[in-house]
């Protein structure tokens, strides 16, 4: 399959006045048309820095110091600041987590979405017509455009977002924690809106999540992030049937489960510290099966079978 | 929003008051019973039912003088305001969306002329380009200037981190754009206070400017002038001559003061 984005060792810290934050350290992935891979983690590391970083939106006073991201080809980090506008809504979008606060409050919606396709070079009377179409695509009555934002709910108002974000057909959508925000039932109706359109018009997403269950049930690939670091990316079923990464194994055995009649296993300790990481491997403060060599060397992402990476000295010899 | 304004019992006052002074403005050559420039009768002639408040050294009739200094004055302060108000708000808008090293510069220039005191700096700006009323207005507009800058940079500050402008970004939209229709319409109510407010300081600082000549060249009818004429024969038991003037520059500034106070308390409540 043709990747449509491929993101190489990126690095990315935040200076700030305290100091020098790690939060994305080497992070590589790809994504072919139409896939879905979810990025994971606890908070603080990384996933939605890696997905400003898709849009090279990264903001201050982070900075991109290392890295490739091509999108279908061409490296968006290099891009300079009209080209940047112009492929944002059009060939990589966003949505956000909160959609409470990410529509101009004092604007109806349809004049929100229509300067957004004109700002694209759609011409007027075709951007209204879309605006319509979008709307009604995403399950909302035409006259919600002549609407404020406040008139509607939070669902409603993340699928405005979504309407927005796939308008203009773009290659991949960064979606971070689209569905945090919204009440279980409503989040599934959002899920299923984003997976239909991904099956219609083959947009690839990228899911930001902590909902473990949620990327499970959604996702073709699983990413999994610590401390700025992957630290295991697999395909989802074969990532079930064989998790080698003892951080991947605690978050999984953290998830409360029906069918067990035993209270979920808790992982000890805090996330590090990425203004002073730890040394070596930066799991290892936390990691059951620490060993010498995981204090001092770092280890690298390893294809340890066809589309399982895992960052951890003692893959292999688990298996 | 709009009709809690309208309803607000302080700015219906302000808003009385200013149109009030506007019709007057408009109409003086209507309604004042003389000329303003030309004596009309016997010097320094107390309020009587002939000269409703008296006349000047000069026998000129005090009520037309007054009624045609409105004139002046609100050309004066309108285009002072207007002037400072679009600099400022322009000014404030590029610095606090931009930031960096350009907002610390326009900072520091908008603070140094901030830290002057206002009617000094007016003065000596007048003085400098020599007296005349679009040169009085211009020494106004560069002194208010900060006040409008800081107001709208620091509101820039908070509007620029909420979300939906982050989202605008991550759309593509550019970012004069994002400036001039995400942020801007949310200014408008804090700029209504500002601008009325700044109405009334600059009323007063116009009026100083007249009092020591910096404006208008008489005959030409104004108030603040005339105060300085009037004040020569306050001994002489001429107290209309300086009384009436005061008036209005008072009750023109309170007309602007309430407008502000309506506005804000309208605001504030939500």
């Amino acid at each position: 399959m043709k990747e449509v984005l491929e993101v190489s060792d990126l690095w990315i810290k935040y200076y700030t006045l305290s100091g020098v934050v790690h939060a994305v350290s080497g992070a590589s992935f790809q994504l072919g048309k139409g896939e879905m891979v979810a990025v994971v983690g606890e908070s603080g590391s990384g996933k939605s820095t890696l997905g400003y970083a898709l849009l090279n939106m990264v903001p201050k006073p982070g900075k991109i110091v290392r890295g490739q991201v091509l999108l279908d080809g061409v490296d968006i980090l290099k891009l300079g600041p009209e080209e940047l506008r112009r492929i944002r809504g059009s060939k990589v979008s966003m949505i956000f987590q909160d959609p409470f606060t990410t529509l101009d409050p004092l604007r109806k919606l349809g004049t929100q979405f229509e300067e957004f396709l004109i700002e694209h070079g759609v011409e007027r009377a075709k951007a209204r017509a879309m605006v319509k179409e979008f709307l009604v695509a995403v399950g909302l009555p035409e006259r919600a455009m002549h609407s404020y934002p406040h008139q509607l709910s939070g669902g409603q108002k993340q699928r405005v977002s979504i309407a927005m974000a796939v308008a203009l057909n773009p290659v991949v959508m960064v979606a971070d924690e689209p569905t945090t925000a919204l009440d279980v039932i409503v989040q599934r109706q959002i899920m299923d809106l984003i997976d239909d359109i991904r099956k219609r018009v083959g947009t690839s997403v990228v899911l930001i999540t902590h909902d473990l269950a949620l990327a499970l049930e959604r996702a073709d690939t699983i990413m999994v992030m610590y401390g700025g670091y992957v630290m295991e990316r697999a395909d989802k079923k074969r990532l079930l049937a064989n998790m080698i990464h003892p951080y991947t194994k605690a978050l999984f055995e953290s998830l409360p489960r029906m069918s067990q009649k035993r209270m979920p296993k808790f992982l000890p300790g805090y996330p590090p510290d990425l203004r002073n990481p730890p040394s070596g491997c930066i799991f290892h403060p936390r990691c059951a099966f620490a060993q010498e060599k995981c204090r001092s060397v770092a280890p690298v992402l390893n294809e340890i079978a066809r589309n399982h990476f895992v960052a951890c000295h003692l893959a292999g010899g688990e298996q | 929003m709009k009709l809690e304004i309208v309803k607000s019992p302080y700015f219906l006052a302000g808003l009385t008051i200013i149109s009030i002074f506007i019709l007057m403005a408009l109409l003086a050559d209507v309604i004042s019973p003389y000329s303003p420039v030309e004596g009309v009768g016997p010097p320094l002639q107390p309020p009587s039912p002939r000269y409703l408040v008296g006349t000047d050294n000069l026998g000129r009739d005090m009520l037309s003088r007054i009624i045609h200094g409105s004139r002046i004055m609100l050309t004066i302060v309108m285009i002072a305001v207007c002037l400072s108000g679009m600099v400022g708000t322009i000014i404030g808008l590029i610095s606090g969306y931009v930031g960096g090293v350009l907002d610390r510069i326009l900072s520091f220039v908008m603070d140094s002329i901030y830290a002057f005191p206002p009617l000094i700096l007016a003065i000596a700006l007048s003085v400098a380009l020599g007296p005349s009323p679009l040169n009085a207005a211009i020494a106004i507009a560069v002194v208010y200037i900060p006040t409008y800058f800081r107001m709208v940079r620091g509101q820039v500050l908070s509007i620029k981190n909420e979300l939906f402008i982050e989202m605008a970004r991550a759309l593509g939209i550019p970012s004069t754009r994002i400036v001039l229709r995400h942020i801007l319409p949310h200014l408008t109510q804090t700029l209504m206070v500002v601008f009325s407010m700044n109405s009334a300081d600059a009323i007063l600082t116009e009026a100083a400017l007249s009092f020591m000549g910096l404006t208008v060249q008489p005959p030409t009818p104004d108030w603040g002038f005339d105060l300085y004429k009037g004040r020569g024969f306050i001994l002489a038991g001429a107290w209309w001559m300086l009384v009436f003037p005061g008036i209005m520059i008072t009750l023109l500034a309170l007309g602007f003061a309430l407008i502000s106070e309506g506005v804000s308390k309208s605001a504030s409540r939500g």
